[in-house]
Formats: structure tokens, sequence, C-alpha cells
């Protein structure tokens, strides 16, 4: 799918002659169109002209880069579906986890690794990140985050505003993440889609993309909207309902039209709304919820919203008070993407508390530790750390294996890559975090990062570690090499 | 009614008092821990003995007295409080009141970016919900600063223990309360236009206070020159130039630190610097060493968030103290997570800081930075019994702060967040 060498050439020189101020119809012309449908199936729109389910216009060029088979031997192994392995082993092989145990048979052509001492995780997936869309440093030119323009832009989608050379995704590789989802902000009621991304060097969004993982929509309850169109409305916790549920009422009518269309492909297609398709992918299913809602009151209200439609939240993220509401999370199988302790900062935030995560684990429901921050996305073992300590404080019987979870398995199924990532076992994707000491420990630091197979940071090799662009010449060279 | 109001309160005031003081007369050893002055080297099995609220004695053979209560501190680790010195504990709540509804007094209106008048600390709400939260968590004492504009105000340091603010303060008294002049380095917050203007305008600041002492009685008579800022602003700023107190700057970028510390050599005003956040503090760590100037850092600000931090690490406290500088290991500020600089502590040693610098850089040198060294920030004779036993190491998450005494008073009771969690958790 590369464009020719020549057509980049012609679209370069086009993009030249727009640039020297000439008049645009001076661009290449386009390929001569049929002036009408003929209801021919032969005769067929371009692919934006239809709203196909599933569509992918936008596909992702990520490649693993080159790997070696690789054993890490002698090395505590949380897994995150079953106990620490003690002192055992693991073969990353064609950029799979090909054994785990005890013991594994390494190939002659191994890359062998002594973890003596230290630990290895699956890489660590942030479900929450706006790394990218509001990049450092911050300014103007690149807050890119929240379209506040309108409460329901459902039309926008967050991958067109990654800049990949933002300097905080080399930070967050060196942090053991090696899956983001980057999302809109939460100034609208209904945000935009979401993209999930590897943490690799990339010169384009497209080079970052996880393949084949779903888009998620960013909603958004409480404070923030409200906050945000206070002069237009919504103003009112229950102006943001009527927002969610007249859009939704919009996307059904859209949903039904086209999937109607789509079966007999008869007559004109009807007219494709970007924001509405979106919606009707979430109506279909093959888009995820990630609410952001804070107070337990709220979160209720958006299960019945969604059941009003038919529809599944994925997520509630922030989630402050999921305690309060931990059965029901569980029941309707929906995960909380949580801080380990943020409260307090605004009303909706007020009754939060760092038991949180421990008491929504308990309940049976899916407990993610989610970052919303560039700072925190790097250390989200020490956010489960703490979730876990103060779980245990407030007498949760909980394992370290279970906070390992919080980081790995349960954020994977929350992004539905549960099926590729998460988790240590034959099969997954070989994104694997070789730890100095216990993650749970906060003199843990990640030693190598593996995604697909292939190193991507090394603390011992600072010569091969990632510098974004924006980095080179100005940030110094040595930022963690010390020790 | 409202006499009887008055009443009630005075003899609860009365009940109350009766209650601290029975509980400072008492003498308390805290022995068989691993203690950790700061001040000198740990000791094993080491006893700290508590008497009205300041510690008496420290040591491997410290007699107990007959009649002390004796806490058993055998496997624990025995430390001086906390200190957290970059807090605005007790002055917000829930929000701004334009974003959420709360209230938020760190911030005063001044004049022309200056606040020096501005006594943040007056404005304290001691049933903060936050405060229990931070004594939880082994903080015993804070800084409680002001922020916004050129100059923000004056901070003071108070215990987390008490109901008066007059009573919480470190040092007591209107004036010795306060501690630092806080300042930010930002051409915006000053209504500068550029860089150098600010500096002007800082310059103008301090040698106009100066102009003003010198002619009380003439600007009184209103026969002065217009100075730089309103009297009760030069009023405060005379213990910044007389170095009763630092003036502690929030200046990121390396040229800006050495532009800072010029004020002082070039430009011959006399000033006691603290510098704060410092993200590129690490490309002049020698100079600030030489300087004698403390540096407030965070031990996990990695990333270039401004073009004035392009050159943030995380090894940037690590190598400040390695150059010599005096170190305090700061966090965001956040209210709710006042306690998290053990957090920061832990990091610190992760990237390269000794274990016994990170703990003096939240104990003993903010103590130092601000002067109170003689009554917080160690185990030792003479100073406010401000003592926590933790379970293990007090960096790492699992480890619980067991007991905490502030002026020798154990503090006990829940939290607000402690009650949620009671009436929800399974």
């Amino acid at each position: 799918m590369r464009p020719s060498p020549l057509a980049a050439l012609s679209f370069a020189l086009a993009s030249l002659v727009v640039g020297l101020g000439a008049p645009a119809r001076a661009q290449t012309t386009p390929a001569a169109r049929p002036a009408a449908d003929t209801g021919k199936k032969d005769v067929s729109p371009g692919p934006g002209g239809v709203s196909v389910p599933n569509a992918d216009p936008f596909p992702s060029t990520y490649k693993a880069r080159t790997s070696r088979p690789t054993v890490i031997r002698n090395v505590n192994i949380f897994t995150a579906v079953g106990p620490v392995i003690r002192n055992g082993a693991i073969l990353l092989r064609d950029g799979k986890v090909a054994a785990v145990g005890a013991s594994v048979d390494a190939p002659s052509d191994a890359v062998v690794i002594d973890g003596s001492g230290r630990y290895v995780t699956p890489g660590l997936i942030d479900t929450h990140s706006h790394i990218g869309v509001y990049p450092a440093p911050g300014t103007a030119a690149h807050s890119d985050g929240n379209e506040a323009t309108s409460p329901v832009t459902a039309n926008v989608w967050a991958e067109h505003s990654v800049w990949p050379q933002d300097p905080q995704f080399p930070r967050d590789l060196m942090g053991g993440v090696t899956t983001l989802q980057v999302l809109p902000g939460s100034a609208n009621l209904i945000g935009g889609r979401s993209v999930v991304l590897k943490v690799v060097p990339s010169t384009s969004a497209q080079g970052m993309k996880f393949p084949g993982a779903k888009y998620g929509l960013k909603m958004a309850c409480g404070e923030n909207p409200k906050r945000v169109y206070a002069s237009r409305g919504p103003s009112t916790r229950m102006g943001n309902i009527a927002g969610y549920r007249e859009a939704w009422i919009k996307a059904e009518a859209y949903r039904r039209n086209w999937d109607a269309w789509l079966v007999e492909r008869k007559g004109p297609p009807p007219s494709r709304d970007l924001g509405l398709e979106t919606l009707a992918e979430v109506l279909r299913g093959n888009i995820l919820v990630h609410n952001h809602c804070y107070q337990a009151d709220e979160m209720m209200q958006m299960i019945d919203v969604a059941h009003e439609f038919g529809y599944k939240i994925r997520s509630f993220h922030h989630a402050v008070e999921a305690y309060k509401i931990a059965g029901a999370l569980a029941k309707e199988g929906i995960s909380g993407s949580m801080w380990a302790d943020w409260g307090g900062f605004k009303m909706e935030a007020l009754d939060g508390i760092r038991a949180n995560i421990a008491i929504v684990h308990a309940a049976g429901a899916r407990a993610v530790v989610h970052s919303d921050d560039a700072s925190g996305s790097q250390r989200l073992n020490q956010e489960a750390a703490k979730a876990l300590a103060a779980g245990r404080a407030a007498g949760i019987a909980l394992k370290e294996e279970d906070a390992i979870t919080w980081i790995t398995r349960n954020a994977a199924w929350t992004l539905g890559l549960d099926d590729r990532i998460g988790t240590l076992e034959n099969g997954k994707n070989a994104d694997v975090v070789l730890w100095s000491a216990n993650p749970l420990s906060v003199y843990a630091r990640p030693d190598k990062v593996w995604i697909d197979g292939a190193v991507m940071f090394d603390r011992a090799d600072p010569a091969q570690r990632w510098r974004t662009d924006f980095e080179l010449g100005y940030v110094p060279k040595n930022d963690g090499r010390n020790k | 009614m409202r006499t009887r109001i008055i009443q009630r309160a005075g003899a609860a005031f009365v009940a109350v008092s009766l209650i601290a003081g029975a509980a400072r007369a008492q003498t308390i050893a805290i022995t068989g821990g691993t203690v950790f002055p700061v001040s000198g080297p740990k000791i094993e099995h080491g006893t700290v003995l508590i008497r009205d609220g300041k510690i008496v004695d420290v040591g491997a053979s410290v007699a107990v007295p007959p009649g002390a209560q004796v806490i058993d501190a055998t496997g624990k680790w025995v430390t001086p409080g906390l200190i957290n010195a970059n807090s605005s504990l007790g002055l917000s709540e829930a929000g701004s009141p334009e974003f959420s509804g709360g209230y938020n007094d760190t911030r005063a209106k001044g004049s022309h970016g200056v606040a020096a008048a501005f006594k943040a600390w007056e404005g304290i709400n001691p049933a903060s919900m936050y405060i229990p939260m931070a004594r939880q968590g082994g903080i015993t004492s804070v800084m409680v600063n002001p922020g916004g504009g050129l100059i923000a105000g004056q901070s003071a340091m108070i215990d987390l223990a008490g109901d008066r603010v007059d009573a919480m303060l470190v040092r007591r008294g209107a004036t010795a309360a306060n501690l630092a002049m806080v300042a930010s380095f930002s051409p915006g917050a000053a209504e500068a236009g550029a860089r150098g203007e600010l500096l002007a305008r800082l310059r103008d600041l301090l040698l106009d206070a100066r102009a003003y002492a010198q002619n009380r009685a003439a600007f009184e008579r209103n026969a002065t020159r217009v100075f730089a800022a309103p009297r009760g602003d030069l009023e405060a700023l005379q213990s910044v130039i007389d170095t009763t107190i630092p003036l502690a700057i929030a200046v990121d970028r390396a040229s800006d630190i050495r532009a800072v510390l010029d004020l002082r050599r070039r430009d011959k005003l006399p000033l006691k610097l603290i510098i704060v956040g410092a993200a590129e503090g690490w490309e002049v760590a020698a100079e600030l060493a030489a300087a004698k100037v403390p540096v407030l850092v965070g031990a996990t600000t990695n990333i270039p968030t401004s073009f004035d931090a392009l050159g943030a690490r995380q090894e940037n406290a690590a190598l400040l103290r390695a150059a010599g500088a005096a170190v305090v290991l700061i966090g965001e500020g956040d209210d709710f997570k006042v306690l998290n600089i053990r957090q920061e502590a832990g990091n610190a040693v992760a990237y390269g800081m000794s274990w016994d610098d990170a703990l003096r850089a939240v104990t003993l040198a903010p103590a130092e930075a601000f002067g109170v060294a003689d009554k917080v920030g160690s185990l030792r004779a003479g100073r406010e019994a401000n003592v926590v036993i933790w379970d293990g190491d007090p960096f790492e998450f699992a480890t619980a702060a067991e007991q905490v005494f502030i002026r020798g008073i154990r503090q006990t009771g829940k939290t607000r967040q402690d009650e949620l969690t009671e009436r929800y958790k399974p």
C-alpha cells in the first residue's frame, strides 16, 4: 500500500505549487467519476463514500523489529496468569512467548540472559494516556487532545493528533510500558475515537498503531463537559445525559439505515457521517466504550444509558467511586481504569480512596491501574504497589500477582487485546520487561524491554536509546544512563 | 444564645487542653528499633526518649526512667517525622472555586504580580481532610506555600497536629512564623514580557525595599519617589533583604538559575536563596553547591514539560547531591499526595542517591533549608518529638507508618477516607 515514488513526487509538487499560492485547481485532477451512482455494483463509489463496518482507512504500518531467540534464565516471572515462577525461565522466539516455566530448552542460537535476582513481567499496558496528543513540551501549537468545539465530536480520531516525536513516548518505554491507549480529552460528552499504540519509534502514528486493535470511543461524565459548555449547554448533569441519549438516538437510526443498505447495496447509499459512523460501530460492538466517570451515581446512570441503546461499556476511567458500585461493575463486565491515589482535587474526586482498586478487584470486577499522566504512566508498577498496600491495609487479602494483573492482563482485556498481550503464556506477543528487582519495590527499574521479541530498551546500551527527533540537540543524551 | 455557644466552646477548649496537657506530661521511651536520627549515624536497638513533647535523649544505651511509657519498636525503623517542603496543605479543598466549587487560599491578588505581604499560612484550615491523611503517611511537618505571581507571599512550616494555626506553627509568632518568601521566575506570572524585564522588576523591588527602609519617615510624609510596591510589601521584603528568610524561587532553566544566582553575586543584592524545581539544576550543580543554595527538586520529574525544562532527567536529585548541593526532595504539591515524598525518596535512591541522603532530603535537609533544624528534622535532644515508627524501609510501598508522634503525642484517629473505606469495603 506504499504510494509509488512517482505518486509521492507528484503530490509533493502539487503541495509545492499550492504552497506558492497557486489556485487550488492547479492540483492533480482526480480520476473521472460517474456524475451519479448508476446502481450497478461494478460502479461503486470510492471507499470513502461508504460507511463500512470495521473500515480501516488509516491502516497500521507497524512492523516488528528484528529479533533473535532469547532466553531469560534464573529469573522470577510474574506471568499474570498464575503464581510467580521463582528462578524460572522464559523463551522468546519469532516475536512470541515460546515457552515459560521452571526451565526451558534454549535453541542453540538463542541470546541467553541471566536474570538472577531479577524479575520479568509482561509489557505494561496503560489504558489511559494522552501522550502524543498532549505532548511535551506543553505548547499551544501541540495542544491537540480536546476538540472542545462541540459537546459531541464522535467524528474525531485521536490518532490524527498523535505527534510521534513526543519525548514522553521513549520515557514510557523506559518505564516498561509497551502498549498505550491514547484517548481524546474529557471536555466533551463524546470526545472521539481513541487509538491503541505500541510504544515504538516511528515517523507516523500509523507506524505505532497496534495492528488489529479495536478502536475505543471516549465518553466523559460530570464536571468537565458541563464546565466547558456551561454557556451553550450542557451545563448540568441532566444536560449531559440528554446529550448522550440524543447522540445515540441518531446513531441507531444511522446504523439501521446503513446496515439495511449494506445487505442489498441497492439504490444510492445513505449519506455518510463520520460521527454517527463511529457511534454506529459502537452499537455494532466493533468499538469499545471508554467512559471517563468519577462518581458512582453517574456510572450507574451511564450503565442504564448503555442498556437503553444496547451497547456495552468496556471500562469506566478514573472511576474514583468505583468502590461504591464494585458489584455492579462485576455484574456488568465493566473494568475500572483507576488511579492508585488521586483524589480530592475537585468535587467529583472528593471521595477518592486509596483502597479503590483493591475493593473493585475483591468484588470480582476487572481492576486496572491507569495513568492519565505521562509521569504516572512511567511508573505504573509503583502505582500498582501503592494500590496493593492500600488494599492490604484495608484488610483485603491480595497477592502480589493480583497487583501485576492490574497493569497487564486486566488492561489488555480493557483494550480487547487479551488474546495477544497482557500475560506471559505460549503464543502471546513477546512484550516483556526485565526488572532490576521486584517491580512492586520502589527501587525496581526496567533493565530491558522487548516488544514482539525485539529489544526496544536496554539500560546497559545507552547508545541505542530511543531519542525522538525533538530531543536531538536539546535534551541531554545521557538521560537514564547513570547507574 | 450567642454567649452560650462561646461558653460551650470555651469549656471544650479547656477540656482539650487538659487532655493534651496530660499527654504531654508523659514520658515515652521508644525502644529496640533501628533508629535513624539523621543528624548522626543509625543506631541499632536504639532508644528515643520523649518528655513533654520534646526529644530528650537518643542512643543505644539510654536509661528508661521509671514510669515512662515504653513502646517496643524491636524490628521496626524509627525516623524523624518526614517533612514535605512543597505543600499548600490546609489552603485548598475540592478544587478551586471557579473550577469545582471548593476553596483555594493559596493565591493573593497582590499588585502587579507582587504579594509579599501575603502570609498564606494565616488562611490554613486545620480541619482540612488532607491533614490527617498526610499524617497517617508519616508526614509530621509541611511547608505551607502560596503560589502565583512574581512574589507569591510568605510561607510557614506547621506541625500536622492541633486545631489552631498559631499553635501548629513550627516557629510561633506572626513574624517568626515566616520562613520563606516564595517567588517564581516566570515572565508571565510577573506581568513581564521577557526574562530581562522580570529580572529588572526583581532588582527594582529588592532595591526599593532597601530604599524604603532607609526612608521610612520620608515615605510617611509622602516625600519619597514612587516605589515598586506598596508599603506592606516593602515591609514584608525587609526580612528578605536582611537575609532573615530565604527567597525561595521557582526556576527551571539552567541559564535562569544562573541569572538568579547572579542577583546575589553580580548585583550584590544581599539574598539568602532557595531554588525550587530546578529541572535543569544538574547542569549547574557545581555552581549551586558553591553558592550553598539549597535546591528543592522532585525525583520523578524527567519530562521536558516546557522549553525551560528540556534538561529534565530523573538523576537530577542524585547529581545535585553528588556535586555537594543541599538537596530537598519534594513532590508535585498535590494535597491528596503530600505523603508521597516517600515515593520521591525511593525513586531518588533508584536513580543514584544514597539512601541516607534521601532520608536527609525529606527530614533534616528541609529543616535546615528553612532554618528550623533546631525544631524538626532529626532525632536529637531538644527537638520536637516528631517521630515515626515504620514496619520497614519507609520508602517502600509495602511499609506503613505504624505509629506517628507529633510533639510527643501519638496521632490516631480516622481520616474521612478511612470512613469511606470502612463503609464500602467487603
